[in-house]
């Protein structure tokens, strides 16, 4: 082991001594005690200065009158008040000619694909490509219009849900599950609409003739004698190779039998401004499948 | 500084020594304790703020069992961030009948405390029974089972009791009045909620307009699946923010 120097002469001792053993009095280093004594002042001054001291009713306010609340409030409301004379304008716009305008395109589809991300990326996926019961909205196929106006209602309003009255509406009824086929003709007309598509061909090419006698009554009034879908019902074509909920045999069966009934939420009202509703709307309709009004 | 050496005196006397380390201990011992007597205090008066329904305080129950805090938070801060991502932020009074309160620190998911209202009962159980059907870069595990698990809520009231010994008002009605409604009718309310054609009368009365009955999963029977949606789609929604006036001193 190392010899230990002696400091005896050069270090004072507290002048306790015990058995010959005496203890060193080493002051602290000039700056911790500086820097100690002034964390002392600055923790007295920061509690004057924030909101700090419990009451009985309440803490003290502070000397500088912070508080988070006020902050974040502060941060929204600059923000607007930046955003404030484009999204009048966009708020103001006639809906079809926000695309054409460059300024204003180009501010709506930046802050839509903002809004894009926070509320609808988590059913229609962050793509934009849908998933299964979540509509692609990348295509041109659209359920319920395509248009700038019609995206817009569905943005506001939403589809099936109960908060808005104003939501779209429609509801096939589940063939099987309630009894107004047989399991026959259900079977007849899943086949039959498999042969309308080009996707999968039919699982038994025997039923389509009656198949097709079974559309002819019960499925025409909403998809339409050519299968084409009717947007106004929210009924998809079911001639094209777009399917919701898969256009393989089971899963047009599961629809025919207990039907669908897909439900999005409102997005106007407390969640989104009309400002953000149009921006999205925007950036929905540049995503491939916008259509212009006929 | 002579009178750092007095310090000799305490450390000298142990009968000094005991008395004044117990004057510092008081001291600190004060500061930190007191406050908590007064904790009420803090948390304002906000109008909506009801206990949980029996569906929702046992599809809680199912949320801390499968340890979903572990990867989601329910606090919103008060950050500009936070607020537009969403929504208001969170309130000391929306986390009052929470026991334990579920805000957490880690957010592997996002944050659920306004989660309520904001995507369909649809959405929940294709999301429960496969997060990555809907989010495809999810890492959220699959709580599928939960639709199988039935429960029959035979316990329910004991729940509602033991919150209530916490300091839950489920002995009080919807009006603050000393009542064993909430209690008695646990089971009722309980299995009223997930069946929209059942009798729920009692349950708005007892609870307020501000409940959602639907068959959550959209499956006979009430399974863990329609507990833990009711729970999901009423996160964050009671408060009435329409008639709250932030106090800019908190």
């Amino acid at each position: 082991m190392a010899k230990q120097p002696n400091k005896k002469q050069e270090v004072e001792t507290t002048g306790h001594e015990w058995d010959g053993i005496e203890e060193y009095n080493n002051p602290l280093p000039r700056w911790w005690l500086w820097v100690f004594y002034a964390t002392i002042v600055w923790g007295i001054w920061y509690t004057i200065a924030y909101p700090a001291w419990p009451g009985i009713k309440s803490a003290t306010a502070g000397y500088l009158g912070f508080s988070t609340r006020g902050q974040v409030a502060e941060d929204i409301a600059e923000f607007e008040t930046r955003l404030e004379p484009i999204n009048a304008t966009l708020v103001a716009a006639d809906l079809n000619e926000i695309r054409g305008n460059d300024e204003l395109e180009g501010y709506a589809v930046n802050a839509g694909a903002a809004v894009y991300r926070t509320w609808c990326a988590q059913c229609h996926g962050s793509g934009a490509a849908g998933a299964v019961g979540y509509p692609n909205l990348q295509d041109d196929a659209w359920l319920w219009g395509g248009t700038m106006e019609e995206i817009h209602y569905t943005v506001s309003h939403g589809i099936r849900n109960e908060d808005d009255l104003d939501a779209h509406y429609s509801e096939m009824p589940a063939f099987g599950r309630d009894e107004l086929l047989t399991r026959e003709e259900v079977e007849q007309v899943v086949n039959y609409v498999m042969s309308l598509s080009a996707v999968n061909p039919p699982v038994d090419e025997s039923l389509v003739e009656a198949g097709a006698e079974v559309y002819e009554i019960n499925c025409v009034a909403c998809h339409g004698e050519d299968a084409q879908g009717d947007k106004f019902q929210g009924a998809p074509n079911l001639a094209d190779a777009i399917w919701l909920y898969g256009g393989d045999y089971d899963a047009i069966y599961e629809t025919v039998w207990n039907s669908r009934f897909g439900v999005m939420p409102p997005m106007g009202g407390a969640d989104l401004s009309e400002a953000e509703i149009r921006a999205v709307t925007t950036y929905v309709h540049q995503l491939g499948g916008g259509q212009d009004p006929e | 500084m002579a009178i750092l050496d007095k310090h000799t005196i305490l450390e000298k006397n142990i009968t000094l020594l005991s008395i004044f380390a117990f004057l510092v201990v008081t001291i600190g011992g004060i500061v930190q304790i007191a406050p908590l007597f007064w904790l009420e205090n803090t948390i304002e008066d906000v109008e909506g703020m009801r206990p949980y329904t029996p569906l929702e305080l046992a599809g809680r129950d199912i949320y801390v069992r499968e340890g979903c805090y572990v990867c989601h938070s329910q606090m919103v801060r008060p950050m500009r961030d936070e607020v537009e991502r969403y929504g208001h932020y969170s309130l000391a009074a929306e986390s009052q009948y929470d026991h334990p309160f579920q805000w957490g620190s880690k957010r592997t998911g996002p944050d659920l405390a306004r989660l309520g209202g904001r995507y369909s009962d649809e959405w929940h159980v294709d999301h429960l029974r496969d997060p990555q059907s809907v989010v495809p870069e999810s890492v959220m595990p699959k709580y599928g089972f939960l639709e199988d698990r039935l429960l029959e809520g035979e316990h329910i009231e004991d729940l509602l009791r033991t919150h209530a010994l916490v300091g839950v008002p489920y002995d009080e009605d919807v009006n603050g009045e000393p009542s064993t409604d909430r209690f008695e009718n646990a089971r009722a309310d309980f299995l009223a909620q997930a069946d929209p054609d059942s009798d729920y009368d009692g349950l708005l009365e007892r609870y307020g307009e501000n409940v959602n009955v639907r068959n959550f999963d959209g499956q006979p029977g009430v399974s863990e699946a329609d507990a833990l949606i009711a729970y999901l789609q009423m996160l964050g929604t009671l408060v009435d923010f329409s008639t709250f006036t932030p106090d800019e001193s908190r």
